[in-house]
């Protein structure tokens, strides 16, 4: 039988009394969601591969979201699933800009390698204790975290020979490419 | 001695660069280095809206287009709380089905062709352009489909189209057995792949490794059968799995899938002639789907709702999804974070190549130089997927 993401709150909260975890709720929060501590994210990581009526086993992805402009600006997203019980629930870091340190969890899962990896090359985010962190996606020599808010969607302009070499612009100009703020209404 | 294997290789299927450590012929330690088809695909999406994203998911595997659009609507589907109608999901079944034929037949060609088997090549390559033929007819592109629409398909399937389907699940168990005859038992094949580039299962799911990966490590790990979706449920079908976790057992299982494929488009094609040539094909919620062309022409309404939709897009509820599907290749899924505007705040892809790609260091550690193409060509990996 299908272990219940509920179940698995009760246990975490079961054994990590005093400590906040805290359910995300909201109009569309898909999956079950668990905003956790920085500072006990191995711990609980490693209770919930290791217990066996929830045996995480398998770390599926870790991602990292920009929330500009809230504060704490970060969240670090961990996807588990439990392979032995058929059980997916995401643990949730928040991480400030000031401080963008979350503790490593390869000791845990050797999977989180890469992935830890990704989330730095893409927001900056630190992850202590990790054996290699560098730049995985991107050059080693890029400067910026592309997927922070505030790093506009350059481009370089195509060249032909009518705009070489006046036109070209060796890298994007960032005040025009600023993104448009469009105002939705809705239905 | 380092070596310095890609990114310009022919057996590393694409751009991937592994810097090897070699005592001798054995390799001491290697270190895959990836990001030379990077496109920021993550990044571009957040300036598109849900369905403009589409046509980027064609080019991460590129090899298993429909998949990738299936993935991507399917996440979409979670977060709006709405889900397409039930023949819309058998033709979705079909088409899926018919991609992972395709996508394991360009892998067993190319493995065979690293390994130095010529022959298989050109066989699998034949089932495959039927394949790319009938996404041909469907949708009018071969490799870059983009024919799945969040609520549904973008269009009805065309007439003959099951009878054309039909014919190619019919003829495919015998291609199979064809397959199998030039390799399962051949000596050379046997030599270079049993007992090579092995995984353990403790390893396999530790390193995060899904798909045929994981199955040929001997872990019975299907998200169609454990977490079914567009009705997956409802087919009746086996999940093959390996023992030794080598090279041949990936194989083996690759193989079993092919076939197994097979039985599930024949049931999808059964399913779909039951419910009629043509039907519906997608959902009848103008909020999030475009009318059908007829009614926007007749009618005021629908005319209106075409343009909001695509004049700017559908508007998700605040909050955020994964959905996961069984790729040729692995878990393959798409994360939303939505703030309420018809644009992603932020989408994630989690792309079983680059996970799976993770399990090379383990693989070929110790092992000879000449298995290390082996070992990569029995991880199929799309480097597409890889770097998005």
């Amino acid at each position: 039988m299908a272990l219940a993401p509920a179940r698995v709150e009760e246990r975490l909260r079961e054994r990590f009394t005093g400590t906040s975890i805290e359910r995300q709720t909201g109009e569309a929060v898909r999956d079950h969601t668990l905003v956790v501590p920085a500072d006990r994210l191995v711990e609980m990581a490693a209770f919930l591969r290791d217990e066996p009526e929830l045996r995480f086993a398998m770390l599926s992805w870790v991602g990292g979201v920009d929330l500009l402009p809230r504060e704490p600006r970060f969240e670090v997203i961990y996807h588990l699933l439990s392979l032995e019980h058929t059980c997916r629930i995401t643990l949730k870091v928040r991480v400030h800009e000031a401080e963008p340190h979350v503790p490593t969890v390869i000791g845990v899962w050797p999977t989180a390698n890469w992935h830890e990896r990704e989330t730095y090359d893409f927001y900056g985010i630190v992850f202590d204790g990790h054996p290699d962190l560098t730049r995985i996606l991107l050059p080693d020599d890029w400067v910026g975290w592309p997927l922070r808010k505030d790093s506009p969607l350059g481009y370089q302009e195509v060249a032909f020979t009518h705009n070489t070499p006046g036109r070209m612009l060796p890298k994007p100009d960032l005040t025009v490419l600023k993104p448009k703020k469009v105002r939705y209404r809705a239905h | 001695m380092t070596l310095n294997m890609g990114p310009q290789h022919p057996s590393t299927h694409g751009v991937l660069r592994v810097v090897l450590e070699l005592d001798g012929e054995t390799v001491v330690k290697a270190k895959p280095i990836i990001g030379y088809l990077h496109t920021g695909m993550e990044k571009q999406a957040e300036y598109k809206t849900y369905t403009q994203s589409i046509p980027q998911t064609d080019r991460m595997d590129y090899l298993a287009p429909m998949s990738n659009n299936l993935a991507l609507c399917l996440a979409a589907e979670k977060l709006l709380g709405i889900a397409a109608p039930a023949r819309a999901q058998a033709i979705r079944v079909l088409l899926t089905e018919l991609t992972r034929i395709s996508a394991h037949c360009v892998w067993l060609g190319t493995h065979a062709l690293d390994i130095g088997a010529m022959t298989v090549f050109f066989y699998c390559f034949r089932e495959r352009e039927k394949v790319l033929s009938i996404y041909e007819h469907v949708c009018g592109a071969r490799m870059t489909a983009s024919y799945f629409r969040v609520g549904g398909l973008s269009a009805d399937i065309p007439a003959g189209f099951l009878d054309r389907c039909q014919t190619f699940v019919d003829e495919m168990p015998a291609h199979a057995d064809e397959y199998e005859r030039l390799l399962s038992k051949n000596p050379i094949w046997l030599a270079r792949t049993r007992g090579v580039a092995p995984l353990s299962a403790a390893d396999a799911v530790a390193l995060g490794a899904t798909g045929p990966i994981l199955r040929g490590s001997g872990v019975r790990w299907d998200l169609r059968k454990n977490e079914p979706y567009c009705d997956y449920d409802q087919y009746d079908f086996e999940v093959p799995t390996g023992e030794h976790g080598d090279a041949y057992d990936r194989y083996r299982v690759r193989v079993q899938e092919i076939r197994q494929a097979t039985r599930i488009a024949d049931q999808a094609i059964q399913k779909l002639r039951a419910m009629g040539e043509r039907g519906d094909y997608r959902l009848r919620d103008f909020k999030y789907v475009v009318p059908p062309k007829e009614e926007v022409k007749t009618s005021m309404e629908a005319l209106i709702h075409h343009f909001k939709i695509v004049a700017h897009g559908f508007f998700p509820p605040v909050g955020e999804a994964y959905q996961a599907i069984e790729a040729p290749k692995g878990e393959l899924g798409f994360y939303f974070v939505s703030d309420g505007t018809p644009r992603p705040w932020r989408m994630k892809v989690r792309s079983p190549s680059f996970v799976n790609l993770q399990t090379l260091p383990t693989m070929i550690q110790g092992r000879l130089v000449a298995d290390v193409i082996t070992a990569i060509g029995s991880l199929d990996i799309v480097l597409g997927e890889i770097d998005r």
